[in-house]
């Protein structure tokens, strides 16, 4: 992200939209205790913000809630998801803790990252597409799987998790959840020969 | 084998459609009002005798804890807190739940509500649940326009609000202090207790916190009677409960089954056997990635429950079984998850914020084998001063797969270091 783009970001408002939703959420909590709503409020802001959360949006809930700045770092900085930096287009987080692991997440983290062209942490050039290897998303009987944006990958191996960023990258329908034909959601499937990602 | 009839979760996979109309027409909401006007006695009373342990992993039995609630009302509120923040790897069935049969849930709530005498309930669903969370919400918007959350449900004068939450991203966040921290706009960092949080809990008032699964089954308990939930399963651990199966299965799947089925019968008919068959099999992690592991000369003829898993040293926890077949290197199976709970200290209590980091550099070094045999006890060592030394569970839940580890593998982890010395000399 370039200077120019950065620098809108220096003097967060809430939308006029989201100043509604901000309404709705304060009411979620006793009138004495709007500082519950410092996690909404972030999220919030991240997703106006595409993804990540500026200096000047944690001083603008901190206003909102009237919880000092450094409270709304703390919590900011303490929680994974919210991210402090600029991210990509397409966010891909990829579990690896150990049911995925046994699935072979480890070997399909590094096609992505040979196919995408960057480590860890890192974005790709043209900004589609950020990484990031996270703990364990709880969807272990769908190993292995990523989480991309708001939505689950599940079932995944090397040609369905291609497909599935080939597909994003040019604006194409994805579908959400398992990438297996034959699967809806949790329930038993006979996989074998199915999964020859598997370790 | 679990009878079709005796399945509390009938669309546990959506196949039935969503919303209102679909749970209604496989009986959620039935008897609402009746159960509603027994009152708050008899509700506390039923979930007690149908013998209902947690379902979030500590296996507390439900009733007494929410009878811990004070039973004279103040000026304070009473606050009922769903924990949703499923995170434990190898544990995937709230999710389940949240996304298919959220008004089982919602209903749970209403009756706990009534034995709680809270009127506000708070859902704390964990942050990367995005859809979950639209679902829960879309069911509890339906609930509202149907008279059935609000005010004066369905003409009993009883009062029930309930919210949504999102966590974001932290684990321990699933330790109810933590929780509740969390929900009150800090960092998700454990409390001290006492005070409890029937006593002190939200916004320092009256609190119980309990687990999706948990309170989702109550509406099926009130409505069948407590003696048919407390006859399934075995004595002092009843009822259904959901396994989820992942791993080195053919078919990984979540899935209600009896208490006290036997891992065998529960791998082999659901998840469709261990891969490369039963003979294949190394170990499983029985209840959630804390739970100590198992080698497979154990599972023959073990049973899932509570009990008979605490009989082997190890536990039931959320019931998320993680099967590993033998071509799984099982140190660096536990080293992953040393990883995990290093991550996810949350950095208060000495003992757990450095001893996790040490234990997984220990754990690096033995799946390597760049290791000395000593350093096998120097780790066992490190884990037991973690253990039990630290405000909440997380350093236990830290210490426990490694320990189980040692214990049943200590000569794989010696193997290695002598491989690695041999490899060494070679060179």
């Amino acid at each position: 992200m370039n200077k120019k783009d950065l620098e809108q970001y220096d003097n967060f408002k809430f939308s006029q939209e989201n100043n509604i939703l901000i309404e709705s959420i304060l009411k979620k909590y006793p009138s004495n205790q709007s500082a519950s709503a410092v996690m909404p409020l972030l999220d919030l802001a991240m997703r106006q913000c595409n993804g990540w959360i500026p200096e000047s949006a944690m001083k603008e809930v901190g206003k909102i809630i009237d919880v000092p700045y450094i409270k709304v770092y703390e919590v900011a900085t303490f929680y994974s998801m919210f991210n402090l930096k600029p991210i990509g287009k397409y966010f891909i987080q990829f579990c690896t803790t150990t049911p995925c692991w046994l699935k072979g997440s480890d070997n399909l983290l590094e096609y992505c990252k040979k196919y995408l062209n960057i480590d860890i942490n890192e974005t790709t050039k043209d900004g589609n597409f950020t990484l990031k290897e996270v703990e364990c998303l709880g969807a272990c009987v769908n190993a292995p799987m990523v989480q991309i944006n708001d939505d689950y990958y599940e079932d995944l191996n090397k040609e369905s998790l291609i497909k599935l960023l080939e597909n994003l990258k040019s604006g194409n329908k994805v579908k959400i959840g398992p990438q297996l034909k034959e699967r809806k959601g949790s329930e038993s499937v006979k996989l074998i020969g199915k999964n020859k990602n598997a370790k | 084998m679990l009878n079709e009839k005796d399945k509390i979760f009938k669309n546990i996979y959506g196949f039935s459609g969503a919303g209102l109309k679909v749970a209604k027409s496989l009986g959620d909401w039935d008897d609402t009002k009746t159960i509603m006007l027994k009152g708050k006695d008899w509700i506390l009373d039923e979930v007690k005798k149908s013998g209902l342990r947690g379902r979030g992993g500590a296996g507390f039995p439900t009733g007494l804890k929410w009878s811990f609630m004070p039973q004279k009302l103040s000026n304070k509120p009473h606050y009922v807190v769903i924990n949703a923040d499923e995170s434990e790897p190898g544990t995937c069935k709230d999710r389940e739940i949240l996304r298919n049969e959220p008004f089982k849930l919602i209903e749970g709530i209403l009756y706990a509500s009534i034995a709680m005498q809270a009127h506000t309930a708070y859902i704390y669903i964990r942050g990367e649940f995005y859809n979950e969370y639209n679902a829960l919400q879309r069911a509890i918007d339906e609930c509202y326009e149907n008279n059935l959350l609000g005010k004066n449900i369905l003409n009993t004068d009883w009062d029930l609000d309930v919210f949504v939450h999102r966590g974001a991203g932290a684990y321990i966040c699933g330790e109810e202090s933590a929780l509740l921290e969390s929900l009150e706009g800090k960092k998700g960092q454990p409390r001290l207790k006492p005070p409890f949080p029937a006593n002190v809990g939200l916004y320092g008032c009256p609190t119980t916190v309990s687990n999706v699964e948990t309170v989702s089954v109550v509406p099926e308990i009130l409505k069948r009677g407590s003696s048919w939930f407390s006859n399934l399963g075995k004595e002092n651990n009843t009822g259904t409960k959901l396994f989820c199966i992942s791993g080195h299965v053919n078919s990984p799947c979540t899935v209600e089954e009896e208490m006290g089925i036997s891992v065998k019968e529960l791998i082999n008919k659901h998840a469709n056997g261990v891969r490369g068959g039963w003979e294949n099999l190394k170990a499983i992690i029985p209840g959630g990635s804390s739970t100590p592991l198992l080698p497979s000369s154990l599972c023959n003829d073990l049973d899932m429950d509570f009990d008979s898993l605490k009989a082997v040293n190890s536990g039931l926890g959320t019931a998320g079984v993680i099967v590993m077949d033998k071509s799984t290197d099982l140190i660096k199976a536990i080293t992953r998850l040393s990883r995990f709970y290093n991550h996810e200290s949350c950095g208060q209590c000495t003992p757990c914020r450095e001893g996790t980091g040490w234990i997984l550099k220990m754990m690096r070094k033995l799946s390597i084998g760049d290791a000395r045999v000593d350093d096998i006890d120097k780790l066992g060592d490190i884990c037991s001063q973690v253990e039990n030394h630290t405000i909440c569970a997380l350093g236990d839940a830290a210490a426990w797969p490694v320990q189980g580890l040692i214990r049943h593998f200590r000569d794989e982890i010696e193997k290695k270091i002598q491989d690695n010395l041999l490899r060494k000399s070679a060179e």
